[in-house]
């Protein structure tokens, strides 16, 4: 990859721009949110659509419930809001209006994890992966960047069934090219390597690219994997993984407990027993502070990745 | 205030009483399931499936059908009686209910059963689901028409008036909610355990037309529902006023009935009381 001029956008910004073309597109596309339009950047969407955009106010509930009832009848709903309202606040309502009749309604919501910054622990979901990858029928997609957003997003529009697609504030390096090929259920492998594998996902996919490059520069080839969807969950790249290579370390804006590592250790104890670590959020609450400076605090970092990774090759 | 002909009138009444007798002997099989609150519901629903909606079991995806949404799921005998009364599925299925493999789960599953439109048990859940439905209907300029049935005990979840703001706030007038107000719950009395009233109010401050009629009166029933069509600009609330149990003498008005299964030798009494009452099996 290269490490100059990187651009940077954040995946909520190409979220509000996707949704604008998929609205010209697609006229069954509809848009809710819960009073967070301009921040979640479905405000877009309403300034060119307003006939197909809802805004409930501040009634996450209810939101849920009229994507249910908007999909019943052939629309494809996008439900926007903050991640934590978007899953812990509506969990009973996405799992038996949405997910048990197994409705089109596309849940995709931003400022996930830490990174949310300021605003606190209150507002920062660490646990949203854990518990919309338990209900039946839901998919769960957590894109890198903001090509792999648009992609994501385009995916979901055109593929039935609920999803959770989860985005952050901040902005993050445009890692991919309009040639990267997104599929819902494929990890892709954005960088070879045999010592040691790194499967991230969202935020921490640019952050183990970055990790990589520490290991390389002690001679270790660490492979990188993004695993944009966590549920269905690509089997055959981790088992790969596990195959060639001595251990593999996930790293995700999440509690460790539930999310991608608790994911890539169901498979390998299953399919392929290997070394494990798990980078992320270590079982606890977030706090305010900048989003970088919150990485650093909780361990989400560049330095931890390469530090776990070689506790395995020991 | 006779608003259909004598002959329809007599019809719903015989359907209604149709549709108590497979409750209660669809619970009695089942040894399982909610009799109350499908009792009290068991008139509206008639009036519903049998005069009001345009629906059948030809028209399952239909778009421009009517939908209804039993959003107290657990009354799923009467709706599962309605249908089957219908012709959406045969009556010797209905002693499946409750059992393992059957399209008729405790609570209404929209994957299993046509005829279904949403899944509900969880409470507080459908009004949501019915604006959706309501707004689509906007959206693609067609006619059909959305109707919800609440239990008043249901209605003591919040999600119920974040629902309710919403519908009065888009002048959902192609919704109708219905609460079958039968004033008992699990606990107790719904005034006791915790009190909903003064509800007509509530909802009229939420900017819905609201009507109040006697569940259990045909031609009432028919006249809201007529009102309700005229009604331009806010979704409508009918208040019925109902009994629990209604028309099984040892299920009215008893809150021990809410889910509980009636034994063989009471559901022989039930289905004696209900062929007194005009049913002609």
């Amino acid at each position: 990859m290269e490490k100059t001029t990187v651009k940077k956008i954040a995946t909520r910004d190409a979220y509000g721009q996707v949704l604008v073309e998929l609205g010209h597109e697609n006229p069954d596309i509809v848009v809710l949110d819960a009073d967070l339009a301009k921040s979640t950047k479905t405000a877009e969407f309403a300034k060119v659509f307003p006939e197909r955009f809802f805004d409930v106010g501040i009634a996450e509930a209810n939101m849920i419930g009229m994507a249910a009832g908007l999909a019943t009848c052939g629309k494809i709903p996008f439900a926007s809001t903050f991640a934590l309202f978007g899953s812990l606040r509506v969990a009973d309502m996405i799992r038996n209006s949405v997910c048990y009749p197994n409705l089109n309604v596309k849940i995709a919501v931003t400022h996930q994890g830490l990174t949310l910054g300021e605003d606190g622990a209150s507002h920062q979901a660490v646990e949203d992966i854990a518990l919309m990858r338990a209900i039946p029928n839901m998919t769960v997609i957590i894109p890198a960047d903001a090509t792999e957003t648009k992609k994501a997003i385009r995916a979901a529009a055109n593929t039935h069934g609920p999803m959770y697609i989860r985005m952050g504030r901040p902005s993050v390096p445009v890692l991919f090219d309009d040639s990267y090929e997104f599929e819902i259920g494929k990890g892709v492998q954005i960088r070879e390597g045999n010592d040691v594998a790194i499967i991230a996902t969202g935020v921490m996919v640019h952050i183990a690219l970055e990790a990589a490059e520490l290991l390389a520069q002690e001679g270790i080839q660490a492979r990188v994997i993004n695993m944009a969807t966590i549920k269905p969950i690509d089997e055959e790249i981790i088992v790969k993984a596990a195959q060639e290579t001595k251990g593999i370390v996930t790293a995700e804006e999440a509690n460790i407990y539930g999310g991608l590592g608790a994911a890539v250790a169901e498979v390998l104890c299953e399919k392929h027993p290997a070394k494990l670590r798990r980078v992320g959020v270590q079982d606890t609450f977030g706090e305010s502070g900048k989003p970088d400076e919150l990485l650093q605090k909780y361990g989400l970092t560049a330095e931890n990745i390469a530090t776990k990774a070689k506790e395995m090759l020991k | 205030m006779s608003t259909i002909a004598e002959g329809k009138l007599a019809e719903l009444k015989q359907r209604a009483n149709h549709i108590r007798q497979e409750i209660v002997k669809m619970v009695a099989a089942a040894n399982s399931g909610h009799p109350g609150g499908s009792l009290s519901a068991a008139d509206i629903l008639a009036v519903l499936y049998f005069h009001e909606m345009n629906v059948g079991p030809e028209k399952v995806n239909d778009p421009d059908r009517d939908r209804f949404i039993l959003s107290k799921g657990h009354a799923s005998p009467v709706l599962y009686a309605t249908l089957a009364e219908k012709g959406y599925l045969p009556k010797e299925e209905l002693a499946t209910f409750r059992r393992i493999n059957s399209r008729l789960q405790g609570h209404p599953s929209k994957k299993l059963l046509p005829g279904v439109e949403q899944s509900t048990g969880s409470l507080g859940q459908g009004l949501s689901t019915a604006n959706g439905m309501a707004l689509a209907a906007r959206l693609d300029k067609r006619e059909y028409r959305v109707y919800a049935l609440l239990g008043d005990g249901e209605i003591q979840e919040g999600m119920i008036w974040e629902a309710a703001m919403a519908a009065g706030h888009y002048k959902l007038d192609n919704l109708v909610a219905i609460l079958d107000y039968n004033h008992l719950q699990i606990d107790g009395n719904v005034e006791d355990i915790m009190d909903i009233g003064p509800v007509a109010d509530k909802f009229r401050a939420f900017n819905w037309h609201v009507i109040e009629m006697d569940g259990h009166n045909i031609e009432e029933i028919v006249a809201a529902f007529a009102e309700a069509r005229t009604v331009k600009g806010k979704p409508t609330f009918i208040v019925a006023h109902t009994i629990k149990g209604k028309g099984v003498s040892y299920m009215e008005n008893a809150c021990g009935w809410h889910g509980v299964a009636p034994n063989e030798e009471q559901l022989k009494q039930a289905l004696a009381e209900l062929c007194a009452q005009g049913g002609d099996k």
